[in-house]
C-alpha cells in the first residue's frame, strides 16, 4: 500500500513536470530566439540554446525599435501600456468603491434602479459595441488620448459588485462604534471602510492591471499615432506578412517584455491574484 | 439582504454614484443603444443618406452563408478549446492537490500564463510553428505532415485553437484547484474505506462534487473563445486563409471597418450581445443554485 503511494506521487510529479514544460516551451523559445541572429532564424536554423545577441537585441527594442515596420521604441509603447493599464485598475477601483458605499450605506430614490443600471454592464465586454463606442470617443475628441484608451474599459460592474458584496459582510456595529466617536459619512469612510477593503482593493488592482495592460482591439481601433501604441499593437505591426522583412529577434524581445510586467505581478502577488480572481468570478 | 444602520442625506449618494452613473451611460448605455439603432438602418455607400429598413440587415445576415459558417466555426471552435484546456487543467489540478513535495513551485509555475496577452500568445505559437522557421515545424515535416498553416486552413483553425487552449489552461486550473480543495477529504476517505479504488473514487465522488466548477468554467471558457481569441487571431492568420479562422467577433471587426459595413456590424454585434446575455444568463441560474448531484 504504502509502495503503491509512492508511485503514483511519482506519477504525479511526472506529469506536473510535463504540464510545466507545455506551458514554458514557447516562452523559452522567444527567450532564446531573441538572443540569436535574424539571418540564422530566417533560414529556418534557429538553436535550441541562447545565442550571443541578448544585449543588441533588447538595446536595440528598447530604444529603437525595429527598423522596417514600426519605428517606434519598445520603451515608449511600454510607457503607453503602463499609464493606459494604471489609469483602468485605479480608475475603476475608485469609482467602483464610492458607489458600491452609497448604494450599501444609504437610502436613497432610485437606489435599486441605478444598481441595476450599473449591474447589468456585467454582461458585456467593449468588443460587441466597438464601433458605436469608437464614434463617440471620436465625437469627444478623445482618439490618441490615455482617457480614450482607459475609459470605455472602466465602464463595467464587477468592482463594484465585488465592494458591495464585502460590504454587506462588514458587521453593523462598526458604523455604530464610529457613529458614537462622531464620524460622519466621510470620516467612516475614510478611517473604517477603507483600511477595510485593503486586501480586497489589492486583489483587484492585481486583476484590472492585467486586463488593463493586455487589451488589444479597444487600442487598435482609437490609436493612430505610433507615439500612442500600446505594446500589444506594436509588437502586432512588427511581424510583416512578407517573412523576409519580420526582425524576429526583436519581434519576440517585445513579447518577452511584453509578459514581464503582467506576470511579474501575478508572481509576486499569487495569493491576492487568487483571491481576487476567485471572488470577481462569483 | 439590507443593511440595518444607515446615513441619512440626501445629496451625498448621488455624488457618490454620479461618477460611475456617468462613465456608465456614456461609454456603455449610449454605444449598446447606438448598436441596435444602427442595426435597423441602412447607409448608402458614402454615408450621405440612411433609412430605416426594419430587420433588413438580419434578413441578410442570415441569408449569408459566410455568416453562417462563421457561427458554426466560432462554437466549434469554442468547444475544442474548452475540452480541451479544461482537460489538461483538471488533470494538472488533481496531480497538484495531492500532498506533494514542493506544491506551491509547481503552482507558480502553471498560473502564470493567465497574465499572458493574447497577441503574445498568438506571436508565440506563429513563431513556434511558422511553415518555413518554426522549431516545431522542422520536426512535423520529418514525420512527413505537409504543415502549412498560412495555406491549409483546417491546419491554421488547429493552430489558433491550441494557442487559445494553451492560454486558458493557467485560469482553468486554479478553479480546478479551489475547487478540489474544497471537497471534504472525509468523504474520499469513506469511500476508500468502502474499498473504491483512486480512479473509481474520482469519477464517482470527485467528479460529480466538481460539477458546479465544471459548469462554471465550461461557459467562462465559451466566452473566453468568443472574445479573447480576437488578439490572438488577429496576429497570427487574420481570418484566413480564406475565411478559415474568421470568428463571429473577427467579422464583426472585418465587416465594420474593412467592409465599411456598419449595418451589417451592427446587427450582428446585437445578435452576440444577446448570445452572451443567454450565456451569463445560464450561468448564474445554475451557479447561484450551486447544482450537484
Amino acid at each position: 500500500m504504502v509502495e503503491q503511494e509512492g508511485i503514483r506521487r511519482y506519477v504525479a510529479h511526472v506529469i506536473l513536470w510535463i504540464g510545466i514544460a507545455i506551458v514554458a516551451f514557447p516562452v523559452y523559445l522567444a527567450i532564446v530566439a531573441s538572443t540569436q541572429d535574424n539571418a540564422v532564424i530566417a533560414n529556418g536554423q534557429m538553436s535550441l540554446l541562447p545565442g550571443g545577441e541578448f544585449l543588441k537585441t533588447y538595446y536595440q527594442t528598447i530604444f529603437v525599435g525595429t527598423s522596417g515596420t514600426t519605428r517606434e521604441p519598445v520603451g515608449n509603447m511600454m510607457l503607453n501600456s503602463l499609464i493606459m493599464a494604471l489609469m483602468i485598475a485605479v480608475g475603476k477601483i475608485a469609482i467602483s468603491i464610492i458607489s458600491a458605499y452609497a448604494i450599501v450605506y444609504f437610502r436613497f430614490p432610485f437606489r435599486m434602479p441605478i444598481f441595476w443600471i450599473i449591474f447589468i454592464t456585467l454582461m458585456l465586454p467593449v468588443e460587441v459595441r466597438i464601433y458605436p463606442t469608437y464614434k463617440i470617443v471620436a465625437d469627444l475628441h478623445m482618439l490618441d488620448s490615455y482617457a480614450g484608451l482607459s475609459l470605455p474599459l472602466i465602464a463595467s460592474a464587477t468592482a463594484t459588485l465585488l465592494f458591495r458584496q464585502f460590504f454587506m459582510t462588514v458587521p453593523d456595529e462598526l458604523l455604530e462604534a464610529s457613529r458614537i466617536d462622531g464620524a460622519g459619512p466621510f470620516r467612516f469612510f475614510w478611517d473604517t471602510l477603507l483600511p477595510l477593503s485593503r486586501t480586497n482593493m489589492a486583489a483587484l488592482f492585481v486583476i484590472l492591471f492585467i486586463l488593463g495592460w493586455n487589451q488589444y482591439l479597444w487600442p487598435l481601433l482609437i490609436t493612430t499615432r505610433d507615439d500612442m501604441q500600446t505594446i500589444q499593437i506594436g509588437i502586432r505591426k512588427m511581424i510583416t506578412t512578407t517573412d523576409a522583412l519580420t526582425e524576429w529577434p526583436v519581434v519576440m524581445a517585445t513579447a518577452v517584455l511584453a509578459m514581464l510586467p503582467p506576470v511579474f505581478v501575478v508572481i509576486a502577488m499569487q495569493k491576492l491574484f487568487v483571491r481576487g480572481l476567485v471572488e470577481t468570478e462569483k | 439582504m439590507q443593511k440595518q444602520s444607515i446615513f441619512q442625506s440626501k445629496l451625498l449618494p448621488y455624488a457618490l454614484v454620479a461618477p460611475q452613473l456617468a462613465i456608465v451611460l456614456i461609454f456603455f448605455y449610449w454605444p449598446a443603444l447606438q448598436a441596435v439603432i444602427q442595426s435597423f438602418l441602412l447607409q448608402d455607400a458614402f454615408g450621405l443618406s440612411t433609412s430605416f429598413v426594419w430587420f433588413e440587415n438580419y434578413i441578410d445576415l442570415f441569408k449569408e452563408p459566410a455568416y453562417f459558417e462563421a457561427i458554426v466555426r466560432t462554437f466549434a471552435f469554442s468547444f475544442a478549446i474548452a475540452l480541451s484546456s479544461l482537460s489538461l487543467a483538471l488533470l494538472l489540478a488533481v496531480m497538484a492537490d495531492k500532498p506533494l513535495r514542493g506544491g506551491t513551485v509547481y503552482r507558480t509555475l502553471l498560473i502564470w500564463p493567465y497574465a499572458v496577452a493574447p497577441p503574445v500568445v498568438g506571436v508565440l505559437w506563429i513563431f513556434m510553428l511558422h511553415p518555413s522557421l518554426g522549431v516545431l515545424s522542422r520536426y512535423l515535416r520529418g514525420m512527413g505532415i505537409d504543415w502549412n498553416p498560412l495555406l491549409d486552413g483546417n491546419q491554421a483553425a488547429t493552430l489558433i485553437i491550441l494557442a487559445a487552449a494553451w492560454k486558458q489552461i493557467s485560469y482553468n486550473f486554479l478553479f480546478f484547484l479551489a475547487g478540489l480543495q474544497s471537497i471534504p477529504k472525509s468523504v474520499l476517505e469513506a469511500a476508500a474505506i468502502d474499498g473504491a479504488r483512486p480512479m473509481r473514487r474520482f469519477w464517482t465522488v470527485t467528479f460529480p462534487l466538481l460539477s458546479p466548477t465544471i459548469f462554471f468554467l465550461l461557459v467562462v471558457n465559451i466566452v473566453y473563445a468568443f472574445f479573447d481569441t480576437f488578439g490572438i487571431i488577429d496576429t497570427m492568420t487574420r481570418g484566413g486563409p480564406g475565411k478559415s479562422t474568421e470568428t463571429l467577433v473577427y467579422k464583426v471587426y472585418t465587416d465594420g471597418l474593412l467592409g465599411g459595413n456598419l449595418g451589417s456590424s451592427a446587427a450582428q454585434s446585437v445578435i452576440l450581445m444577446i448570445m452572451v446575455i443567454v450565456l451569463t444568463g445560464i450561468q448564474f441560474r445554475f451557479v447561484e443554485r450551486k447544482v450537484t448531484y
